[in-house]
C-alpha cells in the first residue's frame, strides 16, 4: 500500500506514546502518594479486605486496628520511640490475594515498618509471601491455614491459633464436656463450608474423632454462598445425630440455624460449632435469640474478665458496630506490635522483627497462655469456647478464663 | 435414598425453583427482546432487597405490601436505566452492552456496599418461621407465598404480553425490530418498558425472597448464574420457559445435592445446561413469539 | 506476508521492556506485571471472541487448567517447573478443543455459546472444590524456592520480562493470524457465519482452531499465575473473575484488534488505580467511579481504545486516500 510507511509511523508513534503514557500514569499512582512522615512518626500498614465479598470482616478487621492505632496515639505514642506516633496506612486487599500483593507492594514502597492483617488464609499466603521479599515484618490477624507459619518465612507471624491448635482443643474441650455429663453424646455430623477452612478443620476433625469414642455419621460440605438448606436439614432430621458440628461463615449459619429452627430439627446433646460463622456473635443473638439459645461454638473469643477488653466492647458497642473476632484480634495484633517497636527501640524492620520473635507480650485482650513465638507461631494461642446462655453469649472453658458452666446435654424442649 | 428425604427434598427443589424463576422471568423477557444479557440483574435484585429491607425496617412495611411501592418504582428505574443509560452509552452493539451492564452491576453493589456497609441484615417477621405441615413435612410458608407469587407473575406478564397493546409492541420489536421500527412502534421506548417490566420482576422476587434470605451488598451475585442457566434452559424470551426452567433447576440442584453432597450437587445443574444445550440449543420451550 | 505490520509490536515490546530501567518501584513493576497478565489472558479472549466473533464467558476453564496442572505437576510429582509450564498451556489447548468439539458440532452460537462456556467453567471449579488432587477446598500451594530453576524469579524485574515475553509471542502469532488465510477465513466466520460456510470455509475446523490458541494463550496466563503468587484453589483458578476480565480488556482495548487487549488491560488497571487515589480508603466508592468511568468509556469509544485512536488517526491524516480505509491494520 502506498500510505503504508505513513501509517506505520502514526500508528506506532500513538501506539508508543498511548503505551508510554498509561505507564507513566501508573507509575505516579502506584508511587507512594502519601506525604512522607516526619522523622517522629512510624508507618504501619493496615491490610484488610474492605470491599468485595468478605467486605464486612474486613470492615471490622480496620475498625479494631484503627482503635488500637488511636489510644496508642492518644496516650503519647510509641515510648520506646520518644512519643513517636504511628501513622496508619490503610489498604484495600479488595477480597483477592492479587488485591492484597498489590496494596503490598504500595505499603513497601510508601515505607511502612510493619503490616498488619489480611484477614483471610488466601489473602494471607501472597501478602506474606511478598512482605517476606522485603523483609517487612508481617502479622497476620485471623488466617487459620497451618500453611502460613510453615513456609519458613521469618517476616510472618500469627498471634492467634491455626487450624491445628483449634482442632485439637476443639475436640479435648467437646471430649471434657461430654465426659463430664456422662457421655450422653455419641454420634455426630459434620456441616463445614467448602473452601480452606472449613474444609481442612473437616479433615481434622474426621481424622481425630473417632479416636476419642465418637461415630461420625455424616461430613456433609455446602458451597459460600449457600442459598437454601432444607435439604442438609433434611439428612441431619433423619440422621439424628447427638451433636451437629458446623463450621461456616455468618450468612450460611444463619440459614442453616434458622431453617433447623423451622424444621424442628434438635441435635439431641448439642450443637458443637467449630469456628462457626456466627455462633458466637452478638449480631445473630441479637436478631435470632430462639434459634440462638445454648449453641456452643469453639473459636475466637476475648478475654471475659479482662478491664481493658471490656472497655473496648463497650467503645466499638458505642459506634453502633457489633463486637466481632477480626475487630479485638486486630486490635491485640496492633498492640503486639506497638509493644515490639517499643522493644526494639527503632522503627526498622529488621530489629522490629526480632523484637516481635522474642516478645512475651502480655499486654493483649485475648484468653490466651504465655506469648511466644516459634516459627511465627504464638504458642500461647488458643481458642476459647462460648455458649449462648440466657441471650448472652458466656465462656465455659478453658475454666480460667469461664463466666459460666455449660449447658450440656440440650435441655429438653 | 429413603423416600421419606426424597419426597421433600423434590419439594424443596420446587419451592427454590420458584424464586429462581421469579429472578428469570425478568431475565428472560429483557433477552427476549433486547437480546441483550443483563449483567446488571445480580445488583438490581440486590438493589431491591435493600429497598425491601428499609421499608420495612424505617416504615415497618411488610414486604409483601411492599410488592406494590417496589413494582412502579423498580419499573421507573429500570426504564431510565435503559433509555437513559444502556441504550445510548452501548450504541447497540452486543459487546459494549455487555460491557454497560457489568459496569451498572459494579456501580449498583458499590454504592450499596458504601451507602449501607457490609453488614448481613435481616427481617424479623412474625411469619417468618411458619410452616404449613403437609404430609408430615414442615414447608415453609414464605417459601410456599414464594411460589405462588411466581406462578402468578408469570400469568400476568403471559397475560401482558399477549393481550396488551403494550404487549403486542413489545413482541413485534422481539420478533422483528426494523419492521416495528416502520410501523411507528417507539423501539426506544419499547426496549425502556421492557428492560423496566424486567426490573419489577425482580422486585417482586426480592420481596418474596426477603422473609427467608438476607440481604447484603453481594447476595445478588449467588442467584445470576442460576438465573442465566435458568433462562438459557427454558428457552431465551419464553415466559413459560423461565418458569418451568427455573422449577427444573431447583429440582435437578435439589436432588443433585442430595446425591453429591450440597458442593458437589451444584455441578448438576451446569452438568444437565450442557446437556440440553447441546442437544436442544433453543432450550426446552424456544424463542419469544 | 507484511513483514512490516510486526513493526509496532517489536517497537512495543522494546519500550515495554524497558520500564524496569526507568523505574525501581516494586509497586509499579507488580502493576505491570498483573496488566500484562491480564493482557495475555484476554489476548488468547481476544483470538476467539474478536476475531472469530465467538463471544465467551468461560475463558476460566482454560485458565485455571493452566494454572492447576502447572502447580499440581509440581507439588504432586514433583516435575520441574519449566515443563510444568508447558503441560499446563498444553492442557488448557486440550480443553479449549474439547469444549469446542463438544460445542460447535452442536452448532451453538452468539448467547447460547457464551453460556456454555460459562457452564464448562463452572463444572471445573466445582470439581476443583471437591477433587482431591487439587487439594479440595484447602488449595494448593507451590512450594517457595526463588531462583530462575523453580520459574520463581528473586526480582520483579524477571517475572516481568518473563510476561512481557509471553505477551510479545500472543502479540506475534495474532499478528499471523491476522494476515494468514486462517485469519481470513476466521473473520468470514464472525462477519456471517453461513455465507462463509456457502462459500467453501470449515467453518467448525476454523472455530476449533481459533478456539485452542484461544485456550493456549488464557492458559498460559493461568501458568503465570500460578507462578506468581503460588496459592491457588478453585475460586482464584476457574471463578467467574477472571473470565469477566479476559472480556473486559479486549472489548474496553479494541476487540479483534491485535494491541486491543494491551491497551484494554492498561486502561483497566490504571482506571482502578485512580480510582483508588481519587477516592481515598472509603470502601466501595473506588469501584463506583470506576464503574461509572467503563461506562463513560464504553459510550464514548464504542470501538475501544484502538478505535479511538483510529479516529485520531483518521482525524489527523489527510483527507483524501489513495486506497479504501480498513477497519484494522
Amino acid at each position: 500500500m502506498s500510505n503504508n510507511n505513513n501509517r506505520f509511523s502514526r500508528r506506532k508513534f500513538l501506539q508508543t506514546s498511548a503505551l508510554t503514557a498509561a505507564a507513566a500514569a501508573s507509575g505516579t499512582l502506584v508511587a507512594p502518594s502519601i506525604v512522607r512522615a516526619q522523622g517522629s512518626a512510624v508507618k504501619v500498614g493496615l491490610l484488610q479486605p474492605v470491599s468485595g465479598a468478605l467486605s464486612y470482616s474486613g470492615q471490622q478487621g480496620r475498625l479494631g486496628a484503627s482503635i488500637a492505632v488511636d489510644e496508642i496515639n492518644a496516650a503519647g505514642g510509641l515510648k520506646g520511640l520518644g512519643g513517636a506516633k504511628i501513622v496508619p496506612v490503610l489498604g484495600d486487599a479488595q477480597s483477592t490475594p492479587d488485591g492484597g500483593n498489590a496494596e503490598v507492594e504500595k505499603m513497601n514502597s510508601a515505607g511502612v515498618s510493619a503490616i498488619v492483617g489480611g484477614y483471610a488464609s488466601a489473602i494471607c499466603l501472597a501478602t506474606t509471601q511478598t512482605a517476606a521479599r522485603y523483609d517487612l515484618p508481617y502479622i497476620v490477624d485471623v488466617g487459620v491455614t497451618d500453611a502460613i507459619v510453615t513456609r519458613g518465612l521469618k517476616n510472618t507471624f500469627r498471634f492467634g491459633p491455626g487450624f491445628g491448635v483449634l482442632a485439637k482443643t476443639a475436640l479435648a474441650n467437646l471430649v471434657a464436656i461430654n465426659d463430664k455429663a456422662g457421655k450422653p453424646a455419641k454420634t455426630v455430623m459434620i456441616v463445614h463450608e467448602d473452601s480452606a477452612f472449613g474444609s481442612g478443620l473437616a479433615k481434622l476433625l474426621n481424622a481425630q474423632l473417632p479416636g476419642k469414642g465418637f461415630e461420625i455419621l455424616e461430613t456433609i460440605p455446602h458451597p459460600t454462598p449457600t442459598r437454601d438448606f432444607n435439604n442438609v436439614v433434611l439428612k441431619i432430621k433423619a440422621a439424628k445425630p447427638d451433636i451437629v458440628i458446623p463450621a461456616n461463615y455468618y450468612n450460611e449459619y444463619v440459614l442453616l440455624a434458622r431453617t433447623m429452627q423451622q424444621q424442628k430439627v434438635r441435635p439431641k446433646a448439642a450443637i458443637y460449632s467449630v469456628l462457626g460463622g456466627a455462633a458466637s456473635s452478638y449480631k445473630f443473638v441479637k436478631e435470632f435469640p430462639e434459634a440462638a439459645q445454648y449453641i456452643m461454638d469453639c473459636n475466637h473469643w476475648f478475654d471475659p474478665r479482662n478491664p481493658k477488653a471490656l472497655a473496648l466492647k463497650r467503645k466499638v458497642e458505642a459506634q453502633g458496630q457489633f463486637f466481632t473476632y477480626e475487630v479485638y484480634m486486630n486490635y491485640s495484633a496492633v498492640l503486639l506490635l506497638a509493644d515490639a517497636i517499643n522493644r526494639a527501640k527503632s522503627a526498622d524492620r529488621a530489629k522490629i522483627t526480632e523484637a516481635l520473635a522474642s516478645s512475651t507480650f502480655a499486654g493483649h485482650v485475648m484468653p490466651y497462655g504465655p506469648t511466644k513465638f516459634v516459627n511465627g507461631q504464638n504458642e500461647g494461642a488458643a481458642p476459647a469456647n462460648t455458649q449462648v446462655i440466657g441471650n448472652d453469649i458466656q465462656v465455659i472453658l478453658p475454666e480460667a478464663f469461664a463466666s459460666a458452666k455449660p449447658v450440656y446435654p440440650l435441655p429438653p424442649v | 435414598m429413603h423416600l421419606s428425604i426424597l419426597f421433600p427434598a423434590i419439594i424443596n427443589g420446587l419451592l427454590t425453583g420458584a424464586i429462581y424463576a421469579l429472578i428469570a422471568l425478568g431475565l428472560t423477557l429483557v433477552y427476549g427482546v433486547l437480546h441483550i444479557i443483563n449483567f446488571a440483574h445480580g445488583a438490581l435484585l440486590t438493589a431491591a432487597l435493600f429497598a425491601a429491607f428499609f421499608l420495612h425496617k424505617l416504615f415497618g412495611i411488610d414486604p409483601y405490601v411492599a410488592v406494590f411501592i417496589l413494582v412502579p418504582a423498580f419499573f421507573a428505574f429500570g426504564y431510565a436505566l435503559q433509555r437513559f443509560v444502556i441504550g445510548p452509552a452501548s450504541h447497540g452493539d452486543d459487546g459494549n452492552i455487555l460491557l454497560v451492564t457489568l459496569g451498572l452491576s459494579v456501580i449498583i453493589e458499590n454504592a450499596l456496599l458504601y451507602a449501607f456497609r457490609a453488614d448481613t441484615r435481616t427481617i424479623d417477621l412474625g411469619y417468618g418461621f411458619s410452616v404449613v405441615s403437609v404430609a408430615g413435612m414442615f414447608l415453609s410458608a414464605p417459601r410456599l407465598a414464594g411460589f405462588a407469587g411466581a406462578v402468578v407473575v408469570a400469568l400476568l406478564l403471559w397475560l401482558l404480553l399477549t393481550f396488551t397493546d403494550t404487549g403486542k409492541s413489545i413482541r413485534a420489536v422481539a420478533k422483528e425490530k426494523l419492521g416495528a421500527q416502520l410501523s411507528g412502534i417507539d423501539v426506544a421506548h419499547v426496549y425502556a418498558v421492557t428492560f423496566g417490566l424486567g426490573t419489577a420482576c425482580v422486585a417482586i422476587a426480592a420481596c418474596l425472597l426477603i422473609p427467608t434470605y438476607y440481604v447484603n451488598p453481594h447476595v445478588g451475585n449467588a442467584f445470576v448464574l442460576i438465573a442465566f442457566t435458568t433462562v438459557v434452559l427454558g428457552g431465551m424470551g419464553s415466559i413459560p420457559g423461565a418458569l418451568i426452567g427455573g422449577l427444573f433447576v431447583g429440582v435437578v440442584e435439589s436432588l443433585s445435592g442430595l446425591y453429591l453432597g450440597e458442593s458437589l450437587g451444584q455441578i448438576g445443574i451446569f452438568l444437565m445446561f450442557i446437556l440440553v444445550l447441546l442437544f436442544r440449543p433453543s432450550g426446552l420451550l424456544g424463542e419469544l413469539a | 506476508m507484511s513483514r512490516a505490520g510486526f513493526l509496532p509490536i517489536v517497537a512495543a515490546v522494546i519500550v515495554l521492556a524497558c520500564a524496569p530501567f526507568v523505574t525501581d518501584s516494586n509497586a509499579v513493576l507488580n502493576f505491570l506485571v498483573t496488566a500484562l497478565l491480564l493482557t495475555l489472558a484476554g489476548q488468547g479472549w481476544n483470538v476467539l471472541g474478536g476475531y472469530g466473533g465467538q463471544y465467551s464467558f468461560g475463558h476460566a476453564a482454560f485458565f485455571g487448567t493452566g494454572a492447576y496442572v502447572t502447580a499440581i505437576l509440581q507439588v504432586r510429582y514433583g516435575l520441574n517447573a519449566w515443563p510444568a509450564f508447558g503441560i499446563g498451556i498444553a492442557a488448557g489447548a486440550a480443553v479449549g478443543a474439547a469444549i469446542g468439539v463438544l460445542t460447535f458440532r452442536s452448532g451453538l452460537r452468539g448467547s447460547y455459546f457464551a453460556l456454555v462456556t460459562l457452564a464448562f467453567a463452572e463444572v471445573l471449579r466445582i470439581i476443583a472444590s471437591v477433587a482431591p488432587i487439587t487439594g479440595a477446598g484447602v488449595g494448593t500451594l507451590i512450594k517457595l524456592d526463588l531462583g530462575a530453576r523453580a520459574l520463581q524469579f528473586q526480582s520483579r524485574a524477571a517475572f516481568y520480562w518473563f510476561i512481557l515475553a509471553l505477551v510479545a509471542i500472543s502479540l506475534a502469532i495474532t499478528k499471523l493470524i491476522e494476515q494468514s488465510r486462517f485469519g481470513a477465513w476466521l473473520v468470514a466466520v464472525r462477519e456471517n457465519e453461513d455465507a462463509a460456510r456457502a462459500l467453501g470455509v470449515d467453518v467448525t475446523r476454523v472455530k476449533l482452531g481459533a478456539m485452542t490458541i484461544s485456550a493456549a494463550m488464557t492458559a498460559a496466563a493461568g501458568c503465570f499465575y500460578a507462578q506468581y503468587f503460588l496459592f491457588l484453589d478453585a475460586a482464584i483458578a476457574y471463578g467467574p473473575w477472571i473470565s469477566v476480565e479476559a472480556l473486559l480488556a479486549p472489548i474496553i482495548g479494541g476487540v479483534g484488534t491485535v494491541f486491543g487487549p494491551l491497551l484494554g488491560a492498561l486502561m483497566i488497571k490504571t482506571l482502578g488505580e485512580a480510582a483508588k487515589h481519587v477516592t481515598g480508603d472509603v470502601p466501595g466508592l473506588d469501584l463506583v467511579l470506576y464503574g461509572v468511568v467503563l461506562i463513560l468509556v464504553i459510550g464514548f469509544a464504542p470501538r475501544g481504545v484502538a478505535g479511538l485512536i483510529a479516529r485520531c488517526r483518521a482525524w489527523l491524516m489527510p483527507p483524501v486516500r489513495l486506497a479504501p480505509e480498513t477497519a484494522h491494520d
